[in-house]
Protein backbone atom coordinates (compact mmCIF):
# COMPACT_ATOMS: atom_id res chain seq x y z
CA UNK A 1 0.00 0.00 0.00
CA UNK A 2 2.82 2.68 0.76
CA UNK A 3 4.43 1.53 -2.48
CA UNK A 4 1.71 2.96 -4.44
CA UNK A 5 0.96 5.81 -2.48
CA UNK A 6 4.43 6.26 -2.79
CA UNK A 7 4.61 5.79 -6.88
CA UNK A 8 1.29 7.66 -7.07
CA UNK A 9 3.10 10.97 -5.31
CA UNK A 10 5.73 10.67 -7.71
CA UNK A 11 3.65 10.40 -10.96
CA UNK A 12 2.09 13.66 -9.79
CA UNK A 13 5.45 15.16 -8.86
CA UNK A 14 7.14 14.00 -12.17
CA UNK A 15 3.43 15.39 -14.15
CA UNK A 16 3.89 18.74 -12.27
CA UNK A 17 7.32 19.52 -13.66
CA UNK A 18 6.57 17.75 -17.31
CA UNK A 19 4.02 19.80 -17.87
CA UNK A 20 4.41 23.12 -15.77
CA UNK A 21 8.25 23.42 -16.40
CA UNK A 22 9.95 21.87 -18.64
CA UNK A 23 6.70 22.35 -21.09
CA UNK A 24 6.26 25.98 -20.23
CA UNK A 25 10.13 27.31 -20.44
CA UNK A 26 10.67 29.22 -23.14
CA UNK A 27 11.82 27.37 -26.27
CA UNK A 28 15.18 26.71 -25.85
CA UNK A 29 16.46 25.11 -29.31
CA UNK A 30 14.80 23.37 -32.33
CA UNK A 31 16.50 20.01 -31.10
CA UNK A 32 16.03 20.37 -27.62
CA UNK A 33 12.72 19.01 -25.95
CA UNK A 34 13.99 18.05 -22.86
CA UNK A 35 11.46 15.61 -21.16
CA UNK A 36 11.69 13.57 -17.03
CA UNK A 37 8.29 12.14 -16.56
CA UNK A 38 9.07 8.98 -18.00
CA UNK A 39 11.54 7.75 -15.01
CA UNK A 40 8.49 7.12 -13.22
CA UNK A 41 8.18 4.26 -15.30
CA UNK A 42 11.83 3.71 -14.96
CA UNK A 43 11.53 3.59 -11.05
CA UNK A 44 8.80 1.59 -10.96
CA UNK A 45 9.16 -2.00 -8.53
CA UNK A 46 11.16 -4.96 -9.96
CA UNK A 47 8.17 -6.87 -8.89
CA UNK A 48 5.67 -5.41 -11.13
CA UNK A 49 3.96 -7.59 -13.68
CA UNK A 50 4.76 -6.90 -17.57
CA UNK A 51 0.94 -6.63 -18.52
CA UNK A 52 0.64 -4.15 -15.34
CA UNK A 53 3.16 -2.09 -16.34
CA UNK A 54 1.95 -1.34 -20.02
CA UNK A 55 -1.13 -0.03 -18.64
CA UNK A 56 0.31 2.13 -16.20
CA UNK A 57 2.59 3.22 -19.02
CA UNK A 58 -0.41 3.60 -21.72
CA UNK A 59 -2.30 5.56 -19.25
CA UNK A 60 0.70 8.21 -17.85
CA UNK A 61 1.53 8.39 -21.45
CA UNK A 62 -2.17 9.30 -21.89
CA UNK A 63 -2.40 12.08 -19.04
CA UNK A 64 0.78 13.92 -20.55
CA UNK A 65 -0.68 13.53 -23.89
CA UNK A 66 -3.86 15.36 -23.07
CA UNK A 67 -2.04 18.01 -21.11
CA UNK A 68 0.48 19.04 -24.05
CA UNK A 69 -2.51 18.83 -26.79
CA UNK A 70 -0.97 15.48 -28.71
CA UNK A 71 -3.45 12.36 -27.92
CA UNK A 72 -2.02 9.14 -28.04
CA UNK A 73 1.72 10.16 -28.92
CA UNK A 74 3.61 10.29 -25.64
CA UNK A 75 1.52 7.13 -24.86
CA UNK A 76 2.51 5.36 -27.47
CA UNK A 77 6.56 6.03 -26.65
CA UNK A 78 5.81 4.83 -23.17
CA UNK A 79 4.18 1.85 -24.25
CA UNK A 80 7.87 0.98 -25.92
CA UNK A 81 9.86 1.97 -23.36
CA UNK A 82 7.57 -0.19 -21.07
CA UNK A 83 7.56 -3.14 -23.32
CA UNK A 84 11.62 -3.26 -23.31
CA UNK A 85 12.17 -2.66 -19.66
CA UNK A 86 11.24 -5.83 -18.51
CA UNK A 87 13.83 -7.32 -20.71
CA UNK A 88 16.12 -5.23 -20.21
CA UNK A 89 16.05 -5.96 -16.28
CA UNK A 90 16.51 -9.49 -16.89
CA UNK A 91 19.98 -9.07 -18.68
CA UNK A 92 21.16 -6.54 -16.31
CA UNK A 93 20.53 -7.82 -12.93
CA UNK A 94 22.94 -10.31 -11.72
CA UNK A 95 22.75 -13.78 -12.46
CA UNK A 96 23.59 -15.33 -9.25
CA UNK A 97 20.36 -13.74 -7.28
CA UNK A 98 17.19 -15.70 -7.70
CA UNK A 99 15.40 -12.96 -6.34
CA UNK A 100 15.63 -9.23 -6.21
CA UNK A 101 17.43 -8.03 -3.14
CA UNK A 102 15.91 -4.41 -3.34
CA UNK A 103 12.82 -3.22 -4.34
CA UNK A 104 13.32 -0.90 -7.53
CA UNK A 105 15.89 -0.11 -10.00
CA UNK A 106 18.26 2.27 -8.86
CA UNK A 107 22.32 2.71 -8.47
CA UNK A 108 22.61 1.00 -5.59
CA UNK A 109 20.52 -2.37 -6.44
CA UNK A 110 21.73 -2.51 -10.64
CA UNK A 111 25.26 -0.92 -9.22
CA UNK A 112 26.51 2.54 -11.36
CA UNK A 113 27.29 0.75 -14.27
CA UNK A 114 24.59 -1.78 -15.23
CA UNK A 115 22.14 1.38 -14.25
CA UNK A 116 23.38 3.94 -16.68
CA UNK A 117 22.87 1.40 -19.67
CA UNK A 118 19.59 1.12 -18.20
CA UNK A 119 18.49 4.37 -18.32
CA UNK A 120 20.63 5.16 -21.32
CA UNK A 121 18.91 2.62 -23.32
CA UNK A 122 15.30 3.59 -22.34
CA UNK A 123 15.71 6.95 -22.21
CA UNK A 124 16.94 6.21 -25.93
CA UNK A 125 14.15 4.12 -26.92
CA UNK A 126 11.77 6.20 -25.75
CA UNK A 127 12.73 9.42 -27.81
CA UNK A 128 13.29 7.31 -30.84
CA UNK A 129 10.00 6.37 -30.96
CA UNK A 130 8.43 9.83 -30.00
CA UNK A 131 10.71 11.27 -32.58
CA UNK A 132 10.25 8.83 -35.13
CA UNK A 133 6.39 9.92 -34.72
CA UNK A 134 6.86 13.37 -35.45
CA UNK A 135 8.79 13.08 -38.15
CA UNK A 136 6.19 10.77 -39.52
CA UNK A 137 4.18 14.20 -39.84
CA UNK A 138 6.67 16.68 -40.31
CA UNK A 139 10.26 16.96 -40.59
CA UNK A 140 13.21 15.63 -42.65
CA UNK A 141 15.39 12.81 -41.89
CA UNK A 142 18.57 14.50 -40.65
CA UNK A 143 16.12 16.33 -37.87
CA UNK A 144 15.27 13.31 -37.10
CA UNK A 145 18.49 11.79 -35.89
CA UNK A 146 19.76 14.59 -34.73
CA UNK A 147 16.76 15.29 -32.42
CA UNK A 148 16.61 11.96 -31.25
CA UNK A 149 20.67 11.77 -29.94
CA UNK A 150 19.83 15.87 -28.36
CA UNK A 151 16.69 15.35 -27.09
CA UNK A 152 17.98 11.55 -25.06
CA UNK A 153 21.37 13.84 -24.25
CA UNK A 154 19.39 16.52 -22.39
CA UNK A 155 17.34 13.69 -20.91
CA UNK A 156 19.92 11.91 -19.35
CA UNK A 157 21.74 15.29 -18.31
CA UNK A 158 18.27 15.71 -15.89
CA UNK A 159 17.76 12.23 -14.99
CA UNK A 160 21.54 11.50 -13.61
CA UNK A 161 22.08 14.82 -11.65
CA UNK A 162 18.12 13.90 -9.99
CA UNK A 163 20.11 10.20 -9.08
CA UNK A 164 22.62 11.77 -7.47
CA UNK A 165 20.82 14.75 -5.28
CA UNK A 166 18.09 12.57 -4.45
CA UNK A 167 19.43 9.13 -3.93
CA UNK A 168 16.13 6.62 -2.56
CA UNK A 169 16.53 5.40 0.43
CA UNK A 170 16.90 1.99 -0.47
CA UNK A 171 16.43 -1.10 2.31
CA UNK A 172 17.83 -4.23 1.92
CA UNK A 173 15.33 -6.94 1.60
CA UNK A 174 15.56 -9.89 3.66
CA UNK A 175 13.72 -12.75 4.91
CA UNK A 176 14.21 -12.16 8.39
CA UNK A 177 10.95 -10.78 9.90
CA UNK A 178 9.42 -10.30 7.43
CA UNK B 1 -8.62 -24.56 -30.74
CA UNK B 2 -6.97 -24.78 -27.52
CA UNK B 3 -3.80 -24.31 -29.39
CA UNK B 4 -5.32 -20.71 -30.41
CA UNK B 5 -5.96 -19.60 -26.76
CA UNK B 6 -2.32 -21.32 -25.49
CA UNK B 7 -0.79 -19.34 -28.40
CA UNK B 8 -2.73 -16.18 -27.39
CA UNK B 9 -2.03 -16.81 -23.59
CA UNK B 10 1.38 -17.04 -23.89
CA UNK B 11 2.04 -13.82 -25.79
CA UNK B 12 -0.71 -11.94 -23.99
CA UNK B 13 1.86 -9.33 -22.92
CA UNK B 14 2.96 -8.71 -26.25
CA UNK B 15 -0.59 -8.82 -27.43
CA UNK B 16 -1.48 -6.22 -24.97
CA UNK B 17 1.37 -3.98 -26.12
CA UNK B 18 0.41 -4.08 -29.57
CA UNK B 19 -3.79 -3.65 -28.24
CA UNK B 20 -2.46 -0.10 -26.50
CA UNK B 21 -0.12 0.67 -29.36
CA UNK B 22 -2.70 0.58 -32.33
CA UNK B 23 -5.30 2.57 -29.87
CA UNK B 24 -2.41 4.92 -28.86
CA UNK B 25 -1.93 5.50 -32.50
CA UNK B 26 -5.20 5.46 -33.41
CA UNK B 27 -5.90 8.21 -30.91
CA UNK B 28 -2.63 10.20 -32.56
CA UNK B 29 -3.91 9.90 -36.17
CA UNK B 30 -7.34 10.93 -35.67
CA UNK B 31 -6.16 14.10 -34.03
CA UNK B 32 -3.35 15.02 -36.45
CA UNK B 33 -6.03 15.25 -39.32
CA UNK B 34 -9.19 15.94 -37.55
CA UNK B 35 -8.64 17.42 -34.41
CA UNK B 36 -10.93 15.44 -33.03
CA UNK B 37 -9.34 12.71 -30.68
CA UNK B 38 -11.58 10.24 -28.08
CA UNK B 39 -12.03 11.68 -25.13
CA UNK B 40 -10.53 15.20 -26.32
CA UNK B 41 -13.91 16.87 -24.21
CA UNK B 42 -14.03 15.08 -21.38
CA UNK B 43 -9.92 15.50 -21.15
CA UNK B 44 -10.31 19.46 -21.74
CA UNK B 45 -12.37 19.45 -19.10
CA UNK B 46 -10.44 17.99 -16.37
CA UNK B 47 -6.92 19.42 -17.74
CA UNK B 48 -8.72 22.93 -18.08
CA UNK B 49 -9.89 22.64 -14.43
CA UNK B 50 -6.20 21.93 -13.06
CA UNK B 51 -4.81 24.58 -15.74
CA UNK B 52 -7.12 27.32 -14.46
CA UNK B 53 -6.12 26.49 -11.03
CA UNK B 54 -1.96 27.13 -11.85
CA UNK B 55 -3.10 29.96 -13.81
CA UNK B 56 -4.32 31.62 -10.93
CA UNK B 57 -1.33 31.72 -9.44
CA UNK B 58 0.96 32.35 -12.49
CA UNK B 59 -0.80 35.36 -13.69
CA UNK B 60 0.33 36.88 -10.61
CA UNK B 61 4.09 37.15 -11.18
CA UNK B 62 2.71 38.75 -14.75
CA UNK B 63 0.61 41.04 -13.63
CA UNK B 64 3.03 44.18 -14.43
CA UNK B 65 3.62 43.41 -17.96
CA UNK B 66 0.26 42.89 -18.62
CA UNK B 67 -0.65 45.89 -17.01
CA UNK B 68 1.99 47.67 -19.53
CA UNK B 69 0.60 46.20 -22.29
CA UNK B 70 -3.66 47.11 -21.72
CA UNK B 71 -2.11 50.87 -20.44
CA UNK B 72 -1.05 50.84 -24.63
CA UNK B 73 -4.28 49.52 -25.71
CA UNK B 74 -5.82 51.84 -23.65
CA UNK B 75 -3.89 54.72 -25.55
CA UNK B 76 -3.70 54.11 -28.32
CA UNK B 77 -7.46 53.95 -28.20
CA UNK B 78 -7.75 57.10 -26.13
CA UNK B 79 -5.75 58.88 -29.19
CA UNK B 80 -8.60 57.92 -31.26
CA UNK B 81 -11.56 59.79 -29.07
CA UNK B 82 -13.43 62.50 -31.82
CA UNK B 83 -12.54 64.95 -28.63
CA UNK B 84 -8.81 64.69 -29.51
CA UNK B 85 -9.78 66.48 -32.76
CA UNK B 86 -10.08 70.01 -33.67
CA UNK B 87 -11.27 71.39 -37.22
CA UNK B 88 -9.48 74.51 -37.90
CA UNK B 89 -12.39 75.85 -39.72
CA UNK B 90 -15.19 76.71 -37.03
CA UNK B 91 -18.21 76.24 -39.40
CA UNK B 92 -16.61 72.46 -39.91
CA UNK B 93 -18.86 70.51 -37.02
CA UNK B 94 -16.96 66.71 -36.35
CA UNK B 95 -20.15 64.19 -36.82
CA UNK B 96 -19.89 60.89 -35.89
CA UNK B 97 -22.47 59.12 -37.89
CA UNK B 98 -23.57 56.16 -35.89
CA UNK B 99 -25.44 54.41 -38.55
CA UNK B 100 -21.94 54.29 -40.78
CA UNK B 101 -20.70 52.09 -37.56
CA UNK B 102 -22.08 48.39 -38.19
CA UNK B 103 -24.02 48.04 -34.98
CA UNK B 104 -26.82 46.25 -36.24
CA UNK B 105 -26.47 42.68 -36.49
CA UNK B 106 -27.28 42.36 -40.30
CA UNK B 107 -24.01 43.99 -41.21
CA UNK B 108 -21.28 43.20 -38.22
CA UNK B 109 -18.92 40.90 -39.48
CA UNK B 110 -16.41 40.50 -36.11
CA UNK B 111 -17.48 40.21 -32.48
CA UNK B 112 -15.00 39.88 -29.89
CA UNK B 113 -14.86 38.19 -26.81
CA UNK B 114 -12.58 38.38 -24.38
CA UNK B 115 -10.60 34.96 -23.03
CA UNK B 116 -7.20 34.28 -20.45
CA UNK B 117 -4.85 31.64 -21.43
CA UNK B 118 -4.65 28.85 -19.12
CA UNK B 119 -2.27 26.71 -20.95
CA UNK B 120 0.81 27.98 -23.36
CA UNK B 121 3.65 26.21 -25.08
CA UNK B 122 6.35 27.48 -27.42
CA UNK B 123 8.91 24.78 -26.67
CA UNK B 124 7.54 21.86 -29.51
CA UNK B 125 6.55 21.93 -32.96
CA UNK B 126 3.34 21.83 -32.56
CA UNK B 127 1.84 24.69 -30.34
CA UNK B 128 -1.70 24.76 -28.76
CA UNK B 129 -3.26 27.56 -26.42
CA UNK B 130 -5.79 26.62 -23.58
CA UNK B 131 -8.06 28.90 -23.14
CA UNK B 132 -11.13 28.90 -20.08
CA UNK B 133 -13.73 30.09 -22.76
CA UNK B 134 -15.90 27.08 -24.33
CA UNK B 135 -18.80 26.67 -26.29
CA UNK B 136 -20.99 27.44 -23.39
CA UNK B 137 -20.00 31.24 -23.82
CA UNK B 138 -20.53 30.68 -27.62
CA UNK B 139 -16.59 29.94 -28.75
CA UNK B 140 -16.76 27.58 -31.66
CA UNK B 141 -14.51 26.43 -33.85
CA UNK B 142 -12.32 28.45 -36.89
CA UNK B 143 -12.86 31.68 -34.64
CA UNK B 144 -9.27 33.69 -34.72
CA UNK B 145 -7.97 34.77 -31.64
CA UNK B 146 -5.92 38.04 -30.60
CA UNK B 147 -3.64 39.17 -27.88
CA UNK B 148 -4.45 41.64 -25.70
CA UNK B 149 -2.63 44.51 -27.95
CA UNK B 150 -4.34 43.01 -31.13
CA UNK B 151 -1.64 40.94 -32.95
CA UNK B 152 -2.75 37.52 -34.36
CA UNK B 153 -2.04 34.70 -31.80
CA UNK B 154 -3.81 31.28 -33.68
CA UNK B 155 -7.00 30.04 -34.33
CA UNK B 156 -9.56 28.29 -32.44
CA UNK B 157 -9.73 24.09 -33.48
CA UNK B 158 -11.46 22.63 -30.93
CA UNK B 159 -13.83 23.24 -28.06
CA UNK B 160 -15.37 21.64 -24.77
CA UNK B 161 -18.10 23.19 -22.60
CA UNK B 162 -15.83 25.38 -21.02
CA UNK B 163 -12.35 25.07 -22.46
CA UNK B 164 -10.89 25.51 -25.99
CA UNK B 165 -8.02 24.31 -28.05
CA UNK B 166 -6.12 27.38 -29.70
CA UNK B 167 -3.55 26.26 -32.79
CA UNK B 168 -0.93 28.71 -32.08
CA UNK B 169 0.64 30.39 -35.06
CA UNK B 170 3.49 28.57 -33.58
CA UNK B 171 1.97 24.95 -35.67
CA UNK B 172 4.06 23.43 -38.32
CA UNK B 173 0.59 23.09 -39.49
CA UNK B 174 -0.68 26.24 -39.47
CA UNK B 175 -1.32 28.60 -42.36
CA UNK B 176 -2.83 32.29 -42.01
CA UNK B 177 -3.52 34.70 -44.84
CA UNK B 178 -1.78 37.37 -44.32
CA UNK B 179 -1.16 40.45 -46.44
CA UNK B 180 1.80 43.88 -46.57
CA UNK B 181 0.80 46.75 -44.65
CA UNK B 182 2.24 49.08 -46.69
CA UNK B 183 0.90 47.45 -50.45
CA UNK B 184 -1.89 45.29 -49.55
CA UNK B 185 -0.15 42.30 -51.20
CA UNK B 186 -1.24 38.90 -49.60
CA UNK B 187 0.62 35.44 -49.31
CA UNK B 188 0.25 32.61 -46.94
CA UNK B 189 2.26 33.12 -43.53
CA UNK B 190 3.78 29.25 -42.17
CA UNK B 191 6.07 28.62 -39.25
CA UNK B 192 8.82 25.57 -40.31
CA UNK B 193 9.14 24.80 -36.69
CA UNK B 194 12.46 25.70 -36.15
CA UNK B 195 12.57 29.00 -34.21
CA UNK B 196 9.64 30.39 -32.68
CA UNK B 197 10.72 34.17 -33.23
CA UNK B 198 11.04 33.44 -36.94
CA UNK B 199 7.79 33.08 -39.10
CA UNK B 200 7.71 32.47 -42.78
CA UNK B 201 5.90 34.29 -45.35
CA UNK B 202 4.98 32.61 -48.48
CA UNK B 203 3.32 33.62 -52.17
CA UNK B 204 3.98 37.13 -52.66
CA UNK B 205 5.50 38.11 -56.06
CA UNK B 206 9.11 39.15 -56.34
CA UNK B 207 7.19 42.18 -58.22
CA UNK B 208 6.09 43.81 -54.75
CA UNK B 209 8.53 45.95 -53.39
CA UNK B 210 9.27 44.70 -50.15
CA UNK B 211 11.91 46.19 -47.58
CA UNK B 212 12.92 44.85 -43.92
CA UNK B 213 10.58 46.77 -41.51
CA UNK B 214 7.46 46.22 -43.61
CA UNK B 215 4.46 45.56 -40.90
CA UNK B 216 2.74 42.23 -41.96
CA UNK B 217 -0.98 42.13 -40.55
CA UNK B 218 -3.70 39.72 -41.24
CA UNK B 219 -5.52 39.61 -44.81
CA UNK B 220 -8.66 40.50 -45.77
CA UNK B 221 -9.23 37.88 -47.54
CA UNK B 222 -8.80 35.86 -44.53
CA UNK B 223 -12.04 33.81 -43.23
CA UNK B 224 -11.04 33.69 -39.55
CA UNK B 225 -9.28 36.88 -38.76
CA UNK B 226 -10.55 40.11 -38.83
CA UNK B 227 -8.52 42.59 -41.68
CA UNK B 228 -5.61 44.93 -40.39
CA UNK B 229 -4.64 43.68 -37.30
CA UNK B 230 -0.80 43.41 -36.86
CA UNK B 231 1.20 39.87 -37.26
CA UNK B 232 4.29 40.45 -37.53
CA UNK B 233 7.29 42.54 -39.16
CA UNK B 234 9.42 41.42 -41.92
CA UNK B 235 13.04 40.44 -40.22
CA UNK B 236 14.90 39.20 -43.19
CA UNK B 237 14.53 38.32 -47.31
CA UNK B 238 15.44 34.10 -47.92
CA UNK B 239 16.62 34.79 -51.95
CA UNK B 240 15.94 32.24 -53.77
CA UNK B 241 16.29 32.39 -57.87
CA UNK B 242 14.25 29.68 -58.57
CA UNK B 243 11.16 31.10 -57.28
CA UNK B 244 9.19 34.36 -58.64
CA UNK B 245 7.98 34.76 -54.73
CA UNK B 246 9.54 35.69 -51.95
CA UNK B 247 10.57 33.62 -48.54
CA UNK B 248 10.36 36.49 -46.19
CA UNK B 249 11.05 35.73 -42.51
CA UNK B 250 8.61 37.75 -40.06
CA UNK B 251 9.08 38.29 -36.71
CA UNK B 252 5.71 38.03 -34.77
CA UNK B 253 4.42 40.26 -33.02
CA UNK B 254 2.20 38.60 -30.26
CA UNK B 255 4.55 37.47 -27.34
CA UNK B 256 4.15 33.80 -27.55
CA UNK B 257 5.68 33.06 -24.19
CA UNK B 258 3.68 35.42 -21.76
CA UNK B 259 0.35 35.52 -23.45
CA UNK B 260 -2.25 35.92 -20.89
CA UNK B 261 -5.65 37.98 -21.94
CA UNK B 262 -6.59 37.00 -25.59
CA UNK B 263 -9.62 37.91 -27.55
CA UNK B 264 -11.42 35.02 -29.58
CA UNK B 265 -13.18 36.71 -32.98
CA UNK B 266 -16.10 35.23 -34.37
CA UNK B 267 -16.36 35.70 -38.19
CA UNK B 268 -20.28 35.84 -37.90
CA UNK B 269 -19.87 35.28 -41.83
CA UNK B 270 -17.72 32.55 -41.56
CA UNK B 271 -20.26 29.57 -42.18
CA UNK B 272 -21.60 31.15 -45.54
CA UNK B 273 -18.53 32.33 -46.31
CA UNK B 274 -17.03 28.75 -46.11
CA UNK B 275 -19.98 27.09 -47.51
CA UNK B 276 -19.99 29.37 -50.67
CA UNK B 277 -16.27 28.65 -51.04
CA UNK B 278 -16.74 24.71 -50.73
CA UNK B 279 -20.14 24.47 -53.33
CA UNK B 280 -17.85 26.81 -56.12
CA UNK B 281 -14.85 24.21 -55.68
CA UNK B 282 -17.40 20.84 -55.55
CA UNK B 283 -19.03 22.74 -58.92
CA UNK B 284 -15.89 23.15 -60.72
CA UNK B 285 -14.15 19.74 -60.05
CA UNK B 286 -17.34 17.73 -60.45
CA UNK B 287 -19.35 19.68 -63.60
CA UNK B 288 -21.20 16.71 -64.63
CA UNK B 289 -23.01 16.51 -61.23
CA UNK B 290 -24.02 20.33 -61.71
CA UNK B 291 -24.07 21.27 -64.64
CA UNK B 292 -23.51 24.84 -65.45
Amino acid sequence: MREVIRNIVRLLLFLFIEVYVLHSIPHLHRFISPSLYFIFLLWLPFSIRPRLLLWIAFFTGLIVDYFLQSPGLHASACLVLAFIRPFLITVLTPRDSTEFNYREPSPQSLLWAPYVIYITLLTFSYHTWLVFLEWLSFGSFGDFLIKTFASTAISLLLIIPIELLFPRQMRYRTNVGS
Amino acid sequence: MRNVILFIRRYLTFFTFLLLQILSLWFLYSYNKFHQAQFLQWANELTGQINTRYKKVENFFVLGEENKRLHRVNDSLLNLLAQQYVQPDTTKRLVVDTLLQDSTRQTRRYYFRPASVIYNSTSGEKNYIQLDRGSVEGITENMSVLNADGSAVGIVVSVSPHFSQVMSLLHVRQKVNVALKKTGDFGTLEWDGADPSVLLLKGLPKSVPVKVGDVVVSSRYSFNFPPGYPVGVVSGIVSDNSTNFYVLKVRPSARFNNLQHVFVVENLQYTEQSKLDEDTRKRIEDPKRNPR
